[in-house]
């Protein structure tokens, strides 16, 4: 004991003075706002405590593109990126990423493997699951009489007459356009995948356009319901969440017609820190702190073991935080799970056609 | 005798060699004078640019990864039925990209020809290993799209290294198997409005094409604008005494040194819905809260935005070419009987006219490029060719179309400096 005591302070001081090469500074992306904040405060706080490594947060607004500059210019500088299912599949066929193993992470609390305590589909080749997010719609109460209740009410002026926030890219909106024109959930992505499919999509998306102001960053919807540039708005829920839990906005979510989807952890190849930022993914994705993540924003955890642990919102232990996940079976009942292999095949054109629509 | 004759000579002879070698020595001297900005100017800008550009006609991606296929599809006519040897070779070059896991990448290729192929080729790239001959049988097996033509026509397309279909898309055309071109599908196409009240007629345009008259359009009113709103300013800078007009200058100065990212988004706080003008609109009862008006997510916005950031780029040439025509100039018009507007007309406006070329074309150009104000406040209308460019390189990373893109507006932008040049010409020209 003395000499552990002893030791202490000396390497301690070696540390100070030369060490500072050994703790590891990794850089960590995501998308930024309330949803980085629960990410700082459940995975990177507590990893850089315990390791000494000190963790860099950068924000983006999705997609592969700066991944691929970095990868294909032999200049990696991030290390960890926070991607949706569809580009953590597209980025691993494309040989952007680093294989990542499932069987090396830790198993869960109660001794489950990692590959089966993880839900299924949460995992591929080279990501990792963290969250379950979804793209739904809030509104302001204060601002409408009526309250909407169906996505068709979404798609309603109407009824209920006023701008709408959707977010610029047609993920997500094709879907909702069609689930509010009357196609059930479960044949979503078959109608879509036909041209009749598509113009019905985007006959039912006009008929708001005149109403509509389009958004980009995921922290932009909650300002423009704030700020009342639009009545109602499709939103990542835990945005909407958050600016009611924390900032006691009157924001309601409509869940019927919800999409929802996967975040992962990806690696880009080549990335520098590779040791460490392997580390910080067995980290953030055990059973404790997927959970932990939960207490700050609803989205819900991609462990078993984990949905257990889910308490109530960090600063309010009367919120408690299992009924406003995508995955509540409450919120369930009418959701429609992003298809990533359609949007992998078909985005480019789909994009295309709506870009097209939207310079009509 | 002989030493004399000699030296005059040698004098004579040294004369013009030396002459030479100073001529020689000082246009070295240039030369190496520049040499730093040249060699800066080449390895950062017009070899980044010409690579670039060089991408829009090559993509190699499917020839290079699918070497066996490709190879058969040399061969092929685009009409007859793909023999076994095709699918053979398909087989082979699957197995292969799949350990290589660059089978991703030829999925995107051949999925930028024909959507929805893109999985095509991922889940068979899985199986294949395990297929047995005959290998035709096995991969329709696998995915029955290996019996749809097109799908042979799409990879047939996307095994041509060198292409033209990056700028035939640029241009909202496709290329076929065969080679040919044809326009793309009306589902991508979109009825437009061009022209005036009477002189109006409707046009079916492609996306892009649309997108590039809307970024001449935006341009050019946006030149118009700056020098209707910044000729006056640039008068009475120059007119007025030095004290007054070098404050005021500041004005004109302040503006063009804060950012561009500041002045957009205090734009937007300016316009928006909930905004400034339209608080004082409500304010003074021109209109209601119900009513508030649509200044910004649109072009409008775009044009007040633009405008104001680019005004500055007008009114300092204006005011360096008017600060040097001499006041004496319009006296002696006066003197001589004009009115105040003929001496304006015909003697000052005349001399000011370097100043207006090159106000409009700084303008122009530097409008016809911009992306991040469209980006910010442009919403749907308002965006503009440069968008679709940023779009094609962040989102879609289709940077082969993109280059496309780029390389059809750098041919707009030359085209129209050389119009220019010949109704306007360039000497005429005056920066200050």
């Amino acid at each position: 004991m003395k000499l552990v005591t002893k030791l202490a302070p000396a390497a301690l001081a070696v540390g100070m003075t030369l060490g500072v090469a050994n703790a590891a500074e990794i850089t960590v992306v995501s998308w930024g706002g309330a949803y980085t904040k629960s990410q700082v405060e459940a995975y990177h706080k507590p990893w850089a405590a315990e390791t000494g490594n000190t963790v860099v947060s950068e924000d983006y607004n999705g997609g592969l593109s700066e991944v691929k500059a970095q990868v294909e210019a032999g200049n990696v500088k991030w290390d960890l990126v926070d991607v949706e299912l569809s580009d953590a599949v597209r980025g691993c066929d494309e040989g952007l990423l680093e294989t990542l193993d499932i069987n090396e992470m830790p198993a869960g609390d109660d001794g489950t493997p990692a590959i089966e305590d993880f839900l299924p589909g949460t995992y591929t080749d080279c990501a990792i699951g963290t969250i379950v997010w979804s793209t739904i719609f809030a509104y302001d109460s204060t601002k409408l009489d009526e309250k909407p209740s169906t996505i068709a009410d979404f798609f309603d002026t109407e009824k209920f007459p006023g701008k709408r926030g959707i977010r610029k890219n047609p993920k997500a909106n094709m879907e909702m356009a069609l689930m509010a024109d009357g196609v059930p959930a479960d044949e979503v992505y078959d109608v879509l995948a036909t041209a009749e499919g598509v113009e019905r999509a985007l006959a039912k998306m006009d008929s708001i356009k005149d109403q509509v102001v389009w958004w980009e960053a995921g922290a932009q919807p909650p300002q423009l319901l704030a700020d009342g540039e639009v009545v109602m708005t499709t939103a990542y829920n835990g945005r909407i969440f958050n600016a009611v839990a924390s900032e006691d906005k009157p924001f309601e979510i409509v869940w019927d017609g919800q999409v929802w989807d996967l975040d992962l952890w990806v690696m880009p190849k080549g990335a520098p820190n590779k040791e460490a930022a392997m580390d910080f993914i067995k980290f953030s994705t055990d059973t404790k702190r997927l959970a932990a993540q939960a207490s700050w924003i609803s989205y819900g955890p991609v462990r078993k073991s984990s949905s257990a642990l889910v308490g109530s919102f960090h600063d309010k232990p009367d919120l408690a935080m299992d009924v406003h996940m995508p995955t509540a079976a409450e919120n369930m009942k009418n959701a429609l799970q992003n298809d990533f292999e359609f949007w992998a095949d078909n985005q480019d054109q789909l994009n295309e056609q709506f870009n097209a629509w939207l310079a009509k | 005798m002989t030493t004399a004759q000699t030296t005059i000579e040698i004098d004579g002879d040294s004369l013009k060699k030396r002459l030479d070698k100073a001529m020689f020595a000082s246009r070295r001297r240039a030369f190496l004078l520049v040499l730093p900005l040249l060699l800066f100017v080449l390895v950062t800008f017009v070899a980044p640019v010409l690579y670039f550009l060089f991408q829009g006609f090559y993509d190699p991606t499917f020839s290079k990864l699918m070497p066996q296929t490709s190879a058969a599809l040399a061969d092929w006519d685009t009409v007859s039925e793909p023999d076994e040897d095709m699918y053979a070779a398909l087989v082979a070059d699957l197995i292969a990209a799949r350990e290589s896991r660059t089978i991703g990448k030829v999925a995107t290729r051949v999925n930028r020809e024909k959507a929805g192929t893109r999985s095509v080729f991922t889940s068979s790239a899985r199986r294949a290993a395990k297929l047995e001959p005959p290998y035709k049988e096995a991969l329709i097996g696998v995915k029955k799209n290996w019996a749809d033509p097109t799908v042979w026509e799409a990879m047939k397309t996307a095994s041509n290294t060198w292409t033209l279909g990056y700028y035939a898309n640029a241009l909202d055309y496709r290329q076929n198997a065969d080679g040919s071109f044809q326009r793309q599908d009306a589902s991508r196409r979109v009825d437009t409005t061009v022209g005036f009240g009477d002189w109006s007629f409707t046009v079916n345009l492609g996306i892009h094409q649309l997108l590039f008259l809307r970024t001449l359009q935006i341009s050019l009113m946006v030149t118009v604008f700056c020098l209707l709103l910044g000729y006056p300013i640039a008068y009475l800078l120059a007119t007025l005494p030095l004290r007054t007009s070098n404050l005021l200058m500041i004005l004109v100065l302040l503006p063009f040194w804060t950012s561009i990212l500041v002045r957009t988004t205090s734009w937007i706080a300016m316009l928006q819905s909930q905004g400034v003008v339209n608080d004082l609109l409500v304010f003074f009862g021109v209109t209601n809260d119900d009513g508030r008006f649509s200044l910004i997510y649109n072009k409008l916005g775009t044009l007040i935005a633009m405008t104001h950031i680019l005004l500055p780029f007008m009114v300092l040439p204006l005011f360096s070419v008017m600060k040097g025509i001499p006041p004496s100039y319009v006296r002696a018009a006066k003197s001589l009987g004009a009115t105040n507007w003929t001496a304006f007309w015909r003697v000052y406006a005349p001399q000011t006219i370097p100043g207006i070329g090159a106000g409009a074309i700084l303008v122009f150009i530097v409008a016809i490029g911009y992306y991040i104000t469209p980006a910010l406040v442009g919403g749907q209308d308002g965006q503009m060719i440069s968008n679709f460019i940023d779009f094609h390189m962040r989102k879609s990373l289709n940077w082969n179309l993109a280059a496309g893109l780029g390389g059809v507006l750098l041919v707009i932008v030359m085209f129209l400096y050389w119009l220019y040049d010949r109704i306007v010409g360039i000497d005429n020209m005056k920066m200050g």
